[in-house]
């Protein structure tokens, strides 16, 4: 049986593995690169609107800056996320967009001068500074108050990944393609690496690793209709649940964004929104000011997705054979700035639908996007649980979303986090606590036990006509989720959901397969990782069941409430050796350390349960403000929350923006 | 009236000893709007669990689902059966080594492509990430992009007369790439770099203008001025190399 040695293995060649795969390598660590899929077709690369960073360079960005940014994302989360983390991400973005753009990302930048945009429907001139000309421009979002998210037209996932792939290319590291990591080698402890599986061949091994890191993406495609790529399955967060010790956070946190097309599932950008974008109904009506007269389309994700299902249950929506649906209208726009800056979508248009956008409105309804929810880690990126074990992006739990994130800080959060646990990951490894006495018989326990699990399934009878099969029982988890575990929710609902997929889990446990070899199989594969997104889906029901509350994304009908007193805690999933569902548990999230204390977002009406220590806090924060006047940004900022201490070292400097310049401040 | 479709697929396992290459007919119900990621699934979850594919994004976009369609290479996911006669076939795409069915290696050929031509920015220091950055015309960035968006699909080598014949010839995907590094007024290299890595007939030399590659690439990008563009850069750069030596 075959053993690696490694000194980092990173599971995961989206733009989250790559970077803290670079930011080892760059450390002199040896450094191995796992991806289902060649690296550069990691789901990535179908984010199409952008990435956001307080840069403040175009006219309608003027202003911003990290404590906007902070702010923004703070609210945008229902104040979920972990401050520290925000604090830490909000800083970073605009280093992250500046060391993409020096590696090759052809950011849309100024122009100097006039220019038409669309805002709020109507056409509105801006002229843009020359001192900003040639420095990379933005676009709005929703959910900010400046124009914040940096673009490269509606292929930004796509330019990033390919810059950061070939970055990896260029550092020498290693990838290795058609592999799937299928469990995590541990001893209770201490992670050891993962047992990886060749999905050309079938030959399962063993690479052990000082430092293992989780970068596998969201698992939407436990929902039947998805914008997430095929391979989203979420296979990373399965593993780390079924060491039975590492720790899944806020599973039940899950968006739907406003803007899928209909029937395909299929993205398109909330760029096309930001840009000018209306939503209208069946009379062709434009409804969102009705309910959100001040930001209407660009509201926050989560709020404009549940304004389109609540038109449509009255009865607004428009009814066709591939199913119930809105309007998008980016015709409005011109045909001009659609094959410039959303030619992407205009593809999609043309191949998917057979229509033109700058003629045709495009048919779109919520679908699921996105995935707050995974592995928990610090602020370090790594697990609490299981030492060792380091997660990022989108697979992982680190904070920055909590129950609602922002267009735009996905893509931000990929390389922010990319950025620092790479280093972190370096120090561990570095460090006396990383030294790690390998243990071969350990590994080799574990490849046995996978071993064992696919040669039952190969031997079990191939399914009867009628009887379960990994179709089938995949269907019957899709359909439970988008029923019962969407965009809204309720107690009758979510029981029904548990109970089901408790049923299906155990079901899947004994599915027979027709084709039997181990080697490129696809439906053994299947087989393989349907248990696996049960329990994935398990999480996200059990713990939507159990938080009876309303926050962000998700909103339950008989608890309608944000519930700060009682759930003001991220939900903390995990799954003990052979039990038959997960268990919950639940973590503080601490008004007492937070530098914005809970608040109103300002969407539809205001309905919060107060958390007693919110209105102390306020007063505390105050009496900082108050004392420290005067005393410049960095001793208050470190007052308020002191989070420049925490990052690396060489991450901590200020970010120079062109009002700086003007201001004569030292350059 | 909906169409009885007649999928012929190509079915081979290279590790299986007794495996044949072979061609392998399905029949299925054609329903509106029916792309062949839906019909190749329906196929799998209905006819032939172990058909391998590879389908990544679904939406045209990541380049993954590249094959032969009715004799013609593109993706497979964005590709109504409407706009196909009732009986057509799949092939892997030529050139790439076969995984298994309709499946083959694009990334080992890609990554060697990349590690070849040093498909990425060069740099004389790294950038200071705290300071502004460097600023570049809106109009090279927005020029940049056109030639950044290449997914990596490999239908124009499957077009490609010459790759067939000439292994190790980089194509059009490897010729744009240089393109665009060569325009981007980050990257240090000069025409001297560029030629020592495309001045040849695994580059651009080897290239015979016959355009199977423009007509194809699912992403339209403009390979064949960029072709011609490069192969007159290059010549004279090989001209002054002569001269000079
Ligand atoms: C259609 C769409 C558009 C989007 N647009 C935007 C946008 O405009 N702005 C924004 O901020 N965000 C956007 N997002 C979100 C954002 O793109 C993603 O959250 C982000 O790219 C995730 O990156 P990642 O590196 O964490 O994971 P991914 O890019 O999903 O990469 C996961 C990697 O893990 C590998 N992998 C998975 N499981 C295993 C395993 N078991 N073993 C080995 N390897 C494995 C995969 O092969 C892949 O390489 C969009 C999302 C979608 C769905
Ligand atoms: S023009 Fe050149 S690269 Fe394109 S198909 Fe012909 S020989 Fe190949
Ligand atoms: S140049 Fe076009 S056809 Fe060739 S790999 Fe790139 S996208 Fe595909
Ligand atoms: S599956 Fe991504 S391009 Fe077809």
């Amino acid at each position: 049986m075959r053993i690696e040695y490694t000194d980092v293995l990173v599971v995961g060649g989206g733009l989250a593995g790559l970077r803290t795969a670079v930011g080892a390598a760059r450390r002199r660590l040896r450094v191995e690169v796992l991806s289902l899929v060649p690296a550069k077709r990691s789901h990535s690369v179908a984010a199409q609107g952008g990435m956001q960073a307080s840069l403040g360079n175009a006219f309608k960005g003027m202003g911003d800056n990290e404590d906007v940014h902070f702010g923004d994302t703070v609210r945008g989360s229902d104040w979920g996320c972990d401050q520290l983390v925000a604090r830490m991400f909000a800083h970073m973005a605009p280093k992250a967009v500046r060391e993409l753009a020096a590696w090759g990302v052809p950011w849309n930048r100024v122009q100097r001068g006039a220019h038409e945009v669309v805002i709020n429907g109507e056409r509105v001139t801006l002229t843009e500074r020359d001192e900003a000309h040639g420095l990379i421009t933005a676009r709005d979002f929703g959910g900010t108050r400046k124009w914040r998210t940096c673009y490269t037209a509606d292929g930004t996932g796509h330019t990033m990944l390919y810059a950061l792939g070939d970055r990896a290319v260029a550092e020498g590291i290693p990838v290795r393609d058609r592999s799937e990591a299928v469990a995590l080698i541990h001893d209770g402890g201490r992670c050891q690496g993962a047992v990886v599986r060749d999905l050309e061949t079938g030959e399962l091994y063993a690479i052990l690793a000082a430092a293992t890191v989780i970068a596998t993406g969201g698992f939407g495609r436990i929902w039947g209709i998805s914008t997430n790529a095929i391979i989203n399955e979420g296979m990373g967060a399965a593993i780390a649940l079924e060491t039975g010790v590492a720790r899944l956070g806020n599973m039940e946190a899950v968006q739907f964004h406003p803007t899928a097309i209909v029937p395909a599932g299929i993205l398109v950008t909330e760029g096309c929104r930001g840009d000018g974008g209306l939503l209208r109904d069946v009379d062709g009506h434009r409804f969102m000011p009705d309910y959100e007269p001040e930001k209407a389309e660009l509201a926050s994700r989560d709020v404009v997705s549940r304004r389109m299902a609540e038109h449509m249950r009255r009865g607004k929506g428009v009814k066709s054979a591939a199913g119930e649906h809105l309007w998008l209208d980016i015709a409005v726009l011109g045909a001009a700035h659609i094959d410039h800056k959303l030619r992407e979508v205009k593809d999609i248009c043309r191949h998917f639908l057979g229509i033109d956008p700058a003629r045709d409105w495009i048919p779109v309804r919520p679908t699921q996007h996105y995935s707050m929810g995974g592995i928990r880690t610090d602020h370090r990126g790594e697990s609490p649980a299981l030492r060792g074990l380091f997660a990022v992006g989108e697979a992982a739990c680190w904070d920055l979303h909590g129950f609602n994130r922002l267009g735009g800080n996905s893509l931000a959060e990929t390389v922010v986090a990319g950025m620092l646990v790479g280093e972190h990951v370096a120090d561990f490894v570095e460090s006396h606590a990383g030294a790690l006495q390998f243990s071969p018989g350990l590994a080799r326990d574990f490849v046995g036990r996978e071993r064992a699990a696919l040669e039952a399934i190969t031997a079990r009878p191939a399914p009867a006509p009628g009887a379960d099969n990994v179709a089938s029982l995949r269907r019957g988890m899709e359909a439970t989720m988008t029923e019962h575990v969407g965009l809204f929710r309720n107690e009758a609902g979510l029981r029904t959901a548990v109970a089901t997929l408790v049923d299906l889990h155990a079901r899947a446990q004994r599915v027979g397969i027709a084709s039997r070899h181990l080697d490129a199989n696809p439906e053994l594969v299947a087989a393989y990782r349907l248990p696996r997104m049960l329990a994935l889906a398990l999480c996200a029901a059990q713990g939507a069941l159990e938080r009876r509350e309303s926050r962000g994304a998700h909103a339950r009908e008989d608890y309608p409430a944000r519930n700060d007193r009682d759930w003001l805690r991220r939900t903390l999933a995990w799954w003990p050796v052979g039990a038959a569902t997960p268990v919950l548990e639940y973590e503080p999230i601490r008004v007492e350390s937070m530098e914005l204390p809970p608040g109103f977002r300002g969407y539809g009406t205001r309905n919060i349960v107060e958390h007693p220590a919110t209105a102390l806090r306020e007063a505390e924060l105050e009496s900082i403000r108050a004392r420290l006047e005067g005393a410049g940004g960095a001793p208050l900022q470190a007052a308020l929350l002191d989070f420049r201490a925490r990052l690396p070292e060489r991450y901590r400097g200020d970010n120079e923006r062109i009002a700086d310049i003007e201001e004569g401040a030292p350059r | 009236m909906s169409r009885r479709l007649k999928i012929s697929i190509f079915r081979h396992n290279p590790r299986d000893p007794r495996s044949v290459p072979r061609l392998v007919d399905y029949e299925l119900d054609e329903r509106p709007g029916m792309t062949l990621f839906i019909a190749l699934n329906a196929i799998r979850d209905t006819q032939a669990p172990d058909l391998n594919f590879d389908f990544v994004c679904r939406a045209g976009v990541c380049g993954a689902c590249a094959m032969v369609i009715d004799g013609r290479p593109g993706l497979a996911c964005r590709t109504l059966t409407s706009t196909l006669p009732a009986a057509f076939s799949l092939y892997p795409l030529p050139v790439f080594r076969l995984v298994a069915d309709l499946s083959v290696d694009t990334g080992s050929w890609m990554r060697e492509l990349a590690e070849r031509l040093q498909t990425w920015v060069h740099l004389d220091a790294e950038p200071d990430l705290d300071r502004l950055e460097a600023r570049m015309e809106p109009a090279l960035a927005e020029a940049v992009y056109e030639l950044d968006r290449c997914i990596e699909c490999g239908c124009c080598i499957a077009a490609c007369a010459t790759a067939q014949m000439r292994e190790g010839f980089v194509g059009a995907v490897g010729l744009v790439k240089i393109a665009r590094f060569r325009l981007d007024s980050a990257d240090t290299r000069d025409d001297a770099d560029f030629y020592e890595l495309v001045g040849n007939d695994e580059g651009i030399f080897g290239c015979m203008s016959l355009l199977a590659c423009n007509d194809l690439c699912p992403k339209e990008l403009p390979l064949q001025t960029q072709l011609a563009w490069l192969r007159r850069k290059m010549a004279g750069q090989g001209v002054r190399w002569l001269r000079r030596g």
